[in-house]
């Protein structure tokens, strides 16, 4: 059905195959003709094919990459080039990204020279290579579009105007358009940054080599062996990461049985003013939990707070307590840690399982009664298995959220006591307390770094473990 | 007779049931007011802390005999926490407005649009909510050091808003996917653009789960302590939190009722908004697990 294809063949011959067999005109081109134009210079396939908005259109990203590249480098420098002194945007990141800067600052005879700042090389780097991963997908999106459309003309179909194939792709662009401040956004402030902290990971950033006065190099994977091999590293690793995981669990276990139990009880038909015990209990819910922590901390204070003042006085114990900073009792200062997260923590848990149970019809009770079964047997047949469904994906969440739950031992205890094996952590540290005084206070950022790694891994799992079960992924 | 005895028995059976229920009642409610007062104590104390004499953590009493405001006087006039009060409160608003906006935007458009790249922009948000947002706070501290971009409220609203971003728009986009299509399939016909649909029609409809967001994002920046932290460094550049953060911390508490003061002026309105919003912010937090 190719009749009615562009009789006259104006285009660049070299690829026309003589053995084309009825096909007349262009549309005889095989598809990937124009598509290793347009790979060679962007928009060239979309003008073999006739279609020259569509080129000026391709043609544009490809001028303006390499303007940009020409305008902020410095072209005029002919054999003299390096990308150090003279590279654009792109290819001075990229060098900047794979070398992480050469010259060091050092002080000579005109004054200190201006060295390399192996940081910002590298986060201009990762700005460079996200941009060309853009571009890139202009690219494939004008390769493609050049072959594909050859072979629709290959095919007999009639041909399209670039106006109108714009106009089409506009009405399905709504979506692109409203997500674009978000994913901007997303991009800049979360993609970004994550690239970077995931690749400060392979380099020797640290307090000892600190930008612009060092340079910063690539080490590989030297400071994950570093924090595996050295023993006082590794002692600290696994330790703070036994205590985290021990922390996760019983927190996340305590709270929602007290919250359970709380809940349960509240359920019984027997309490009087329901609703008024119910806003009590959930006080420590919606009081912001910086306060709280920090109130307890104050409660909890060795020297000064009113907890040891009174067991002292009804004469439990001889002398104070110092809850949080005794180092030969790092345990207390973990049980203490866990009743505050109670405290906390079980409020929220009562709310759900609440929630829940108002669910239940009560003809299953009823049923049950009949059959003979005591208030024990309902809970444990009835109510424990209906919550349990409803909860177990909020019980893994609750899992992650007390391994990360930095605000609750920060506040509390700093990590404290203070633990002699340990490098630059305490009995209490979690993984993310001990990652934030590496990193802030400590300024060892690439173990900062190695650790992030190691937690998302470790949360990650488990969040996709827990995805998997749950119907979300389904709905995609 | 038969029919005496049986009625009988049953008598005696309530009875005891009675006297038993009237042991549990007393039981359930003696655990409920034990458990009562281990939540209200610690409040009370420091609401009391608050109002007390001026000065350490030693003598501080829930009730205290010669109540006076005076801890809230010096905490405005002698300390910057009326400045660290504005500046949590510029942070809490940009938050709310930018978190809000752009996810109903977002969630509205992965709900209802059928697009290319929607499976891998869906797969994108849920590996990036994954991903612990001090994480990122951590990695973004150290790009604004290098970059000298600290010190900027505005940045921390920024990777505030982009840290829940991920997280808001699945909550968007799943309380969306709930409401009936046949509404903006309605409107369209009537000839209605998207934006005309999603401003007149989803908006009011998805009202809950935007209160639900506006809360959370609005009292967020009140608690959150790791990213000010992290980018915030001059005086007059501080949050509520990293101020009460830093009187508490001090070696001797001295400043332990200005504190007291200061944590109630905090608390209150936070408080005072879960308490009324409860049933709205469970029911969120719930939808926000099912859904992944």
């Amino acid at each position: 059905m190719s009749t009615t294809k562009t009789p006259s063949p104006r285009v660049p011959t070299p690829a026309r195959a003589p053995r084309e067999p009825g096909n007349t005109g262009s549309s005889g081109l095989p598809a990937p003709v124009p598509g290793i134009a347009s790979a060679l210079a962007w928009g060239a396939g979309q003008l073999i094919n006739r279609q020259p908005g569509k080129a000026s259109f391709f043609f544009a990203f490809y001028a303006a990459a390499i303007t940009w590249e020409m305008v902020t480098g410095n072209y005029y420098a002919g054999m003299d080039f390096t990308p150090r002194a003279n590279g654009g945007f792109f290819v001075k990141g990229l060098w900047g990204l794979v070398t992480l800067g050469d010259t060091p600052r050092q002080m000579t005879l005109t004054g200190l020279n201006e060295g390399d700042n192996s940081i910002v090389l590298l986060a201009n780097g990762i700005i460079a290579l996200l941009t060309l991963c853009l571009l890139a997908i202009i690219a494939i999106w004008g390769i493609r579009d050049a072959a594909r459309y050859r072979a629709r003309l290959a095919a007999g179909e009639a041909p399209e105007r670039s106006a109108d194939y714009f106009r089409r792709i506009w009405e399905g662009a709504f979506a692109y358009i409203a997500l674009s401040p978000g994913l901007v956004l997303i991009v800049f402030m979360s993609v970004l940054p994550i690239t970077f902290g995931v690749l400060v990971a392979f380099t020797d950033y640290n307090r000892d080599n600190l930008p612009p006065m060092n340079l910063v190099d690539w080490v590989g994977f030297d400071t994950f062996a570093q924090i595996f091999s050295v023993p006082s590293w590794s002692g600290t690793f696994f330790g703070v990461l036994t205590w985290t995981l021990v922390w996760a669990v019983l927190a996340t276990a305590t709270t929602y049985c007290a919250g359970f139990l709380l809940a349960v009880l509240l359920a019984s038909k027997k309490v009087r003013f329901p609703r008024a015990w119910r806003t009590i209990f959930l006080l420590p819910w919606a009081v912001p939990a910086l306060v709280s922590a920090l109130v307890f901390r104050a409660m909890f204070n060795g020297q000064f707070g009113p907890i040891s003042q009174f067991l002292v006085d009804i004469g439990l114990t001889d002398e104070r307590v110092y809850w949080f900073t005794d180092p030969s009792n790092p345990n207390l200062a973990r049980a203490v840690v866990l009743l505050v997260n109670l405290w906390l923590g079980f409020p929220f848990f009562m709310a759900l399982v609440g929630g829940v149970l108002t669910n239940i019809p009560d003809s299953y009770y009823e049923a049950a009664r009949i059959d003979g079964a005591g208030p024990l047997q309902q809970l444990r047949y009835i109510t424990i298995p209906i919550v349990q469904r409803t909860c177990t994906p909020l019980l893994v969440l609750a899992f992650v959220a007390a391994f990360n739950n930095f605000g609750l031992v920060y506040f509390l205890t700093e990590g404290g006591p203070d633990n002699v094996d340990y490098r630059f952590a305490g009995s209490t540290d979690l993984l993310v307390t001990w990652l934030f005084k590496l990193t802030l206070d400590n300024r060892l950022y690439n173990i900062g770094a190695v650790m992030s790694i190691i937690v998302f891994f470790i949360v990650g799992t488990i969040s996709v473990w827990n995805l998997k079960r749950s119907r979300a992924i389904r709905e995609l | 007779m038969a029919n005496t005895t049986r009625r009988e028995i049953p008598a005696r059976i309530v009875e005891r049931e009675r006297r038993k229920g009237q042991l549990s009642s007393v039981f359930i409610h003696l655990c409920l007011f034990v458990v009562a007062v281990i939540v209200i104590f610690p409040l009370l104390w420091v609401v009391g802390a608050s109002f007390g004499p001026g000065g350490g953590l030693a003598n501080t009493t829930p009730i205290p005999e010669d109540a006076s405001f005076d801890n809230y006087v010096f905490l405005f006039t002698e300390t910057g926490y009326g400045r660290w009060y504005l500046n949590s409160l510029y942070i809490a608003t940009l938050n709310m407005v930018g978190g809000v906006a752009l996810s109903a935007l977002c969630g509205y458009v992965f709900a209802r649009i059928r697009f290319r790249g929607r499976k891998v922009g869906m797969l994108a948000i849920l590996v990036l909510q994954m991903f612990p947002s001090f994480l990122t706070a951590i990695a973004v501290y150290m790009l604004f050091l290098n970059f000298g971009l600290l010190d900027s409220l505005t940045g921390v609203a920024l990777v505030g808003i982009a840290a829940a971003l991920p997280y808001n728009t699945w909550l968007m986009k799943g309380y969306t996917d709930n409401l009936p299509a046949s509404l903006d399939e309605a409107a369209a016909i009537d000839g209605a653009g998207r934006i005309t649909i999603f401003r007149k029609i989803m908006l009011p409809l998805m009202r809950p789960m935007l209160a639900f967001v506006a809360v959370m994002q609005f009292t967020m920046p009140w608690m959150d302590f790791i990213l000010p932290r992290l980018l915030l460094q001059s005086p007059s550049k501080q949050t509520v939190a990293l101020g009460l953060f830093d009187m508490i911390t001090d070696q001797y508490a001295n400043e332990f009722t200005t504190f007291a003061a200061g944590a109630v002026f905090l608390a209150v309105p936070i408080t005072v908004i879960f308490v009324i919003m409860q049933r709205y912010l469970v029911a969120g937090a719930m939808a926000g697990a099912e859904k992944g």
